[in-house]
């Protein structure tokens, strides 16, 4: 199966990532090759098989139900959430107008 | 006394524990090597004053009479994927540009709590994603190796190629890798060096900036088996930060070592002897089978039959899973933002996210979001996880006959900078024999066979059961014995 100019566009736009015509041209010849390669997939026989969903058995645990049981993951740390933003005002990230 | 940079983990922290030299002269010793070593790029950031306070903070303890760490006085190099606290932190990407976490990633933490220092943060491809070192935003990482009568420009591999070449070249004792298709184990093999991928859920994934979350695994890069080993268990460990770490005690690998391999049974995979493999590979792979028939092992063919779709079943999943993971760069919480002039905010993820992502990074993305998108998820995604399921089935139905599985780590020795950068396709292909054993969660390791007739290393894999990183560890000591490998790149940096 390949892939038209559009749909790779198209896709571009689902990830927030900007492409320009040049990024295109290479893109597309790029991305039918490897969507080429994985169709092989489809001739593999799975029927009675369930996907993957954990490849060493393991159940998700509850932590304990404590405020800060780990203050590594615990809260009142807004100055080092912030520390890395490239725009914190007044204690929140900043962003351009999102409501015009 | 030999010099101090031909030591690797062990040998280190004995000489610092008898006294024989200090841990401040160890960490003296790579600092200066990094610092002139500038040609190979293998770091992003270098620590010297890190490596130096770690190395006090040993000596002190000693003088004190102390007990000291298991990675005493042993100064290593990070992988530049594993948060480090107050040090920049890239992923080799633009995005991560200048992004200092307040935080220290759980492998980093365990590393230093038992003794070890920081000489610095190493390249790699950019968010792991590569088996070259060419994707990195800071430059490709060239290796120390090259070929009889050359000086072409060599990939040390990848994505973990910062530390392989590290390691190969006496800048650091050790590093850390993580491998999500390869990363470790192919790296290790371009450059002469040991490395082990363990058990998926060994070692925590809290604090290593995420690719394929279910695939993802962090290991150690060193110059020996022992040292491996030593390093793995200051690694591993439960953590409850991460959803799936293996809530399991850590054994002591490195007491439990032991090259006699009588009663054990050794899987050759008919299947890996594909069309592509390089005479020296195969004639490698046949020693090592010989080497471990020495050892004591017996020698049983298997089959893996999935393998030829393995490849085809990462490229999905990996993607899928790196779309998802990478939607957080987003120009708000932290790393780059690229705001043009008038933009909304979706214009500024866009344009963020153009400016922040190098070609091969994006080109997973897009794939990622392609496979995922509505009316293609089954088709590729579901069916990609199916053909997971059945791939890990060939494993353990193969562990019925066996006891670990030997095959090749790569396909080819290492290939030159600049020729496979042309077609990601052909990139991809030389994760074949390493991608299998993501896939299935499986530990395995790289160990140096010997060189080809260009004088270029291989590596030979092992492949063992969930949890058996001791079987994995002690058939590779067994080649690591008989290979007798002692070749070192010829400084030319």
């Amino acid at each position: 199966m390949s892939v038209d100019r559009a749909t790779v566009a198209k896709i571009a736009s689902l990830a927030r990532i900007n492409m320009s015509e040049a990024d295109l041209d290479t893109m597309v010849p790029e991305f039918n090759t490897i969507l080429n390669f994985v169709d092989q997939l489809s001739e593999v026989d799975v029927s009675g098989v369930e996907p993957m969903t954990a490849v060493i058995p393991n159940k998700l645990r509850l932590r304990a139900d404590a405020v800060n049981a780990d203050p590594l993951t615990g809260g009142g740390i807004r100055d080092k959430i912030l520390a890395n933003a490239p725009v914190a005002e007044h204690g929140f990230f900043g962003v351009p107008k999102v409501i015009e | 006394m030999t010099e101090l940079t031909e030591l690797g983990i062990k040998a280190i922290r004995e000489g610092v524990k008898a006294g024989d030299f200090s841990a401040r002269e160890v960490a003296e010793g790579f600092n200066a090597n990094i610092a002139s070593a500038e040609a190979l790029n293998a770091f992003i950031t270098a620590t010297p004053d890190h490596a130096l306070k770690a190395a006090d903070a040993v000596d002190a303890a000693r003088a004190k009479g102390e007990e000291l760490g298991s990675m005493a006085g042993v100064p290593i190099g990070v992988k530049d994927l594993f948060a480090t606290q107050g040090v920049q932190t890239s992923a080799a990407s633009h995005i991560l540009e200048g992004f200092k976490p307040e935080y220290e990633s759980t492998v980093s933490r365990k590393l230093w709590e038992a003794g070890a220092g920081m000489l610095g943060k190493l390249n790699l491809d950019q968010f792991a994603m590569g088996s070259s070192n060419e994707s990195s935003y800071f430059g490709e990482v060239v290796s120390p190796w090259r070929k009889q009568g050359s000086d072409a420009k060599l990939a040390p591999g990848g994505s973990s190629g910062g530390s392989s070449a590290a390691v190969a070249a006496r800048l650091a004792p050790a590093a850390t890798g993580t491998d999500t298709g390869g990363s470790i184990r192919q790296p290790a093999a371009f450059t002469g060096i040991t490395g082990i991928k363990p058990t998926y859920g060994r070692c925590s994934r809290w604090g290593i900036v995420a690719f394929a979350s279910s695939l993802d695994q962090a290991g150690p890069m060193a110059k020996d088996v022992t040292d491996c080993a030593i390093m793995l268990e200051a690694m591993a460990g439960f953590d409850p930060k991460d959803s799936t770490s293996l809530d399991l005690p850590v054994p002591d690998w490195e007491a439990a070592l032991s090259s006699d391999l009588t009663g054990k049974k050794i899987g050759i995979p008919k299947e890996y002897r594909m069309d592509g493999l390089a005479a020296d590979v195969a004639k490698a792979w046949d020693d090592g089978i010989q080497w471990l028939k020495d050892a004591g092992a017996e020698v049983v063919d298997i089959s893996l039959p999935h393998t030829k779709y393995a490849l085809a079943s990462y490229y999905i999943i990996a993607p899928a899973e790196a779309s998802s993971n990478l939607a957080r760069y987003d120009g708000v919480r932290y790393g780059l933002r690229d705001l043009p002039e008038g933009a909304n905010l979706q214009d500024m993820y866009a344009a963020t996210r153009a400016a922040g992502f190098g070609d091969e990074v994006k080109r997973r993305i897009l794939i990622g979001t392609y496979v995922l998108s509505a009316g293609f998820y089954d088709a590729y995604y579901t069916q990609a996880q199916k053909v997971r399921t059945l791939v890990q089935r060939d494993f353990m139905s193969a562990f019925e006959q066996c006891d670990v599985i030997l095959a090749p780590t790569a396909p080819t020795a290492a290939f030159a900078l600049g020729e496979k950068t042309g077609d990601p396709l052909e990139m991809y292909m030389g994760d074949v024999f390493s991608v299998p054993a993501s896939l299935a969660g499986l530990p395995a390791m790289s160990v140096p066979s010997g060189l080809n007739a260009d004088g270029l290393p291989l590596g030979l894999q092992i492949i063992g059961k969930p949890f058996d990183e001791q079987g994995v560890l002690n058939a590779g000591l067994a080649l690591e014995e008989r290979a007798g490998f002692t070749a070192k790149p010829q400084k030319w940096w």
